[in-house]
């Protein structure tokens, strides 16, 4: 069983280090993140401004958010499309929580991320008990999250925010880093420790690579999918907060129709970063080199007049690309006989 | 352990017994407190709908028969509606041209689909959904987001008229569609080769069914079905809108499984995903004549994919021990 993620890990150990590091997705995106940024950065003047990367970093702290969100979930070779539904279902929860129920902001945004966990929750639940693939069960669910909460909301956004949120979307260190950006970097980090030295982490990845062995080895799977969910549910959540904090309101359609709109860069981040989708192996600083990327090609595109239509046409071509070099550098280290 | 099968439980056993059942108690019960919804007009827009609604559903019945699933086929639809009428206003062709160039379109762009999911064995998912990205991107990047208004005269009196009494001219193709689709899986074989990688893909490969092929003529007929709806919808509309297309994603799925369609593939039901449009058509309408917000629909919809999904399951589980496969763990 060449295949399952667990041996994967202990064949590459006897891998030397710059091997590992030389044929490693992370390093093929540094390389492709400096070799965009620097002809970005030739051609076009504006592109390093101080403004321009504060932007980039923050959409890319969003992006990196939202990619994690459906990397904790791609673990467990499941996928759940209600991200976007659970992120602006969370946005529009920590909107009511402070403008009509009058809770103090510090409260309303534990309770929004738990929020998101809950529904993550109901996601996992439903998946684990009814056996049927994750894909249906949160397609059904987007569209409940995201009717439940047009209905309830009737469409108006929540827009007297205290001014703490919009100014933490403005906040910047050092003139350039933004602080969602920071936010995003803390979270990779703890997932990070999440997957490398907890149990809960191990297991979840264990369950992925493969569910009968993880059983048998005495993990709860079920319970561990459950965690997934919850998981996914939550890191949506602060994204959600995150954009609400960018804007400053709490908008219903701020994730598009059904949460749709998230759904690329959900998946992008994360697959050009080499998270499997068949489950079992994360990257989480690839989803933030991911992510990276995908922002700065996007911001120098705009920057260049590519008109953002064909942007979208060309995200999709680039997770495309991402998914065909994966498999072709795949095969090149398999006929070497380095994996 | 199987009841003795009476006739009764024989028509109970069909995929469309259970939602020919629903649909016929929903028309009742409506008809009973909103005695407006069986006018000949409502039926008429009732039909229209449902005309257009079926080609997406069957869209989608072909690539779950196969065992994957098409995120793009709205963005396909989108696009072969848009460049329907761009193909009339800016070129000037007459709309049967019009309609073959849209065709092709369409069945262009399932077949990239289907070409990079057979040749590369990346899944299904991600490729249609990098798909629904380009084919959506460059819809709007042709459109500016703007409608195109140059529609023909005879293509809106088709989908606006009426061929008999409350009986849309939209339903033709529809019915045409739906007897092919039928044909196909029942007789013909290529449906029984689609069916058959959706049941065991292992076992077709070995019995020597090319499962490269089969995959890309399932995309390519689904995108064909799709460029078809849109086309119709445009004809409906009476103009080219670049949002054609954008919440066909819930309904596709909804109606298929409602119709007792195996997610995992190797089993579907057209009469039962007729069914399932005809429910969908009925409770979206319900909601309007009852004045309802119309965003319950999508939670009613979302509701009803889990209900049929928990329904399909205990079917699934026998259709499973039937085929020989291992139930899902």
């Amino acid at each position: 069983m060449s295949t399952s993620g667990v041996t994967y890990v202990s064949e590459t150990a006897r891998q030397s280090l710059a091997q590992r590091v030389t044929f490693s997705s992370e390093f093929g995106l540094v390389l492709l993140i400096a070799f965009a940024f620097a002809i970005f950065a030739g051609l076009l003047p504006g592109f390093i401004s101080p403004f321009s990367l504060f932007t980039i970093g923050r959409q890319v702290g969003i992006d990196t958010m939202i990619g994690l969100s459906m990397m904790a979930v791609i673990v467990t070779g499941g996928l759940d499309l209600s991200v976007g539904a659970i992120g602006v279902c969370a946005a529009m929860a920590f909107g009511w929580l402070i403008e009509r129920a009058g809770i103090p902001l510090p409260l309303c945004i534990p309770a929004a991320i738990l929020f998101g966990a809950g529904l993550g929750f109901i996601n996992g639940i439903t998946v684990v008990k009814s056996g049927v693939h994750s894909f249906i069960i949160t397609l059904a669910s987007m569209s409940i999250f995201f009717g439940v909460m047009i209905f309830l909301s009737k469409a108006e956004a929540f827009r007297n925010l205290p001014a703490l949120v919009p100014a933490f979307g403005k906040l910047r260190f050092g003139g350039l880093v933004s602080a969602m950006l920071v936010l995003s970097m803390v979270v990779c980090a703890a997932l990070s420790i999440l997957y490398r030295y907890t149990d809960l982490g191990r297991r979840m990845l264990a369950v992925g690579a493969n569910p009968r062995a993880a059983e048998i080895s005495g993990v709860r799977t079920d319970r561990t999918i459950m965690a997934c969910h919850a998981l996914t549910g939550a890191l949506a959540a602060l994204a959600g907060l995150m954009v609400t904090a960018r804007t400053g309101a709490a908008v219903p359609s701020m994730t598009g129709q059904l949460g749709q709109d998230w759904l690329l860069p959900a998946f992008l981040a994360p697959v050009l970063g080499g998270t499997l989708l068949s489950g079992g192996r994360v990257s989480v600083l690839g989803t933030f080199l991911g992510a990276a990327l995908v922002n700065i090609i996007t911001s120098g595109l705009l920057l260049m007049r590519v008109g953002e239509f064909w942007i979208l046409a060309f995200l999709g071509l680039l997770l495309l690309t991402a998914v065909l070099t994966d498999r072709g550098r795949h095969i090149f280290l398999q006929r070497r006989g380095m994996i | 352990m199987n009841p003795p099968s009476s006739a009764l439980t024989r028509a109970l056993d069909n995929d469309w017994a259970g939602p020919a059942a629903v649909s016929v108690f929903a028309i009742a019960v409506i008809s009973f407190f909103q005695p407006s919804f069986l006018t000949p007009f409502n039926i008429f827009v009732l039909l229209s709908a449902i005309a257009v609604n079926m080609l997406v559903a069957l869209g989608q019945l072909v690539i779950i028969a196969v065992g994957q699933m098409n995120l793009a086929l709205g963005s396909i639809g989108g696009l072969v509606a848009i460049s329907f009428v761009a193909m009339m206003e800016l070129w000037g062709w007459p709309p049967l041209f019009a309609i073959i160039g849209g065709l092709a379109i369409g069945v262009a762009a399932g077949m990239a689909s289907g070409f990079l999911i057979a040749r590369t064995g990346i899944s299904a998912f991600i490729i249609t959904l990098a798909g629904l990205q380009m084919f959506k991107g460059i819809n709007l990047g042709i459109t500016k987001a703007q409608p195109f208004y140059g529609v023909p005269q005879s293509v809106k009196d088709f989908g606006n008229l009426s061929m008999i009494g409350p009986i849309p001219w939209l339903v033709v193709p529809m019915v045409i569609a739906s007897l092919v689709i039928w044909y196909l899986f029942a007789r013909l074989r290529i449906g029984r080769y689609i069916l058959a990688i959706g049941g065991n893909r292992h076992a077709a490969e070995l019995s020597g069914i090319n499962l490269g092929a089969t995959v890309i003529w399932a995309h390519a007929l689904s995108g064909l079905l799709a460029g078809v709806a849109g086309m119709m919808l445009v004809a409906r509309l009476q103009l080219g809108h670049p949002t054609i297309g954008d919440d066909w994603l819930i309904s596709s799925f909804a109606a298929p499984v409602i119709g007792g369609a195996v997610l995992a593939g190797g089993h579907v039901s057209v009469p039962g995903t007729f069914f399932g449009v005809i429910i969908i058509a009925i409770i979206t309408q319900a909601l309007v004549l009852f004045a309802i917000d119309p965003f319950v629909v999508q939670i009613v919809l979302g509701g009803l994919i889990l209900w049929a999904v928990g329904i399909n399951r205990l079917r699934e589980v026998r259709i499973n021990t039937l085929l020989g496969r291992k139930p899902q763990t």
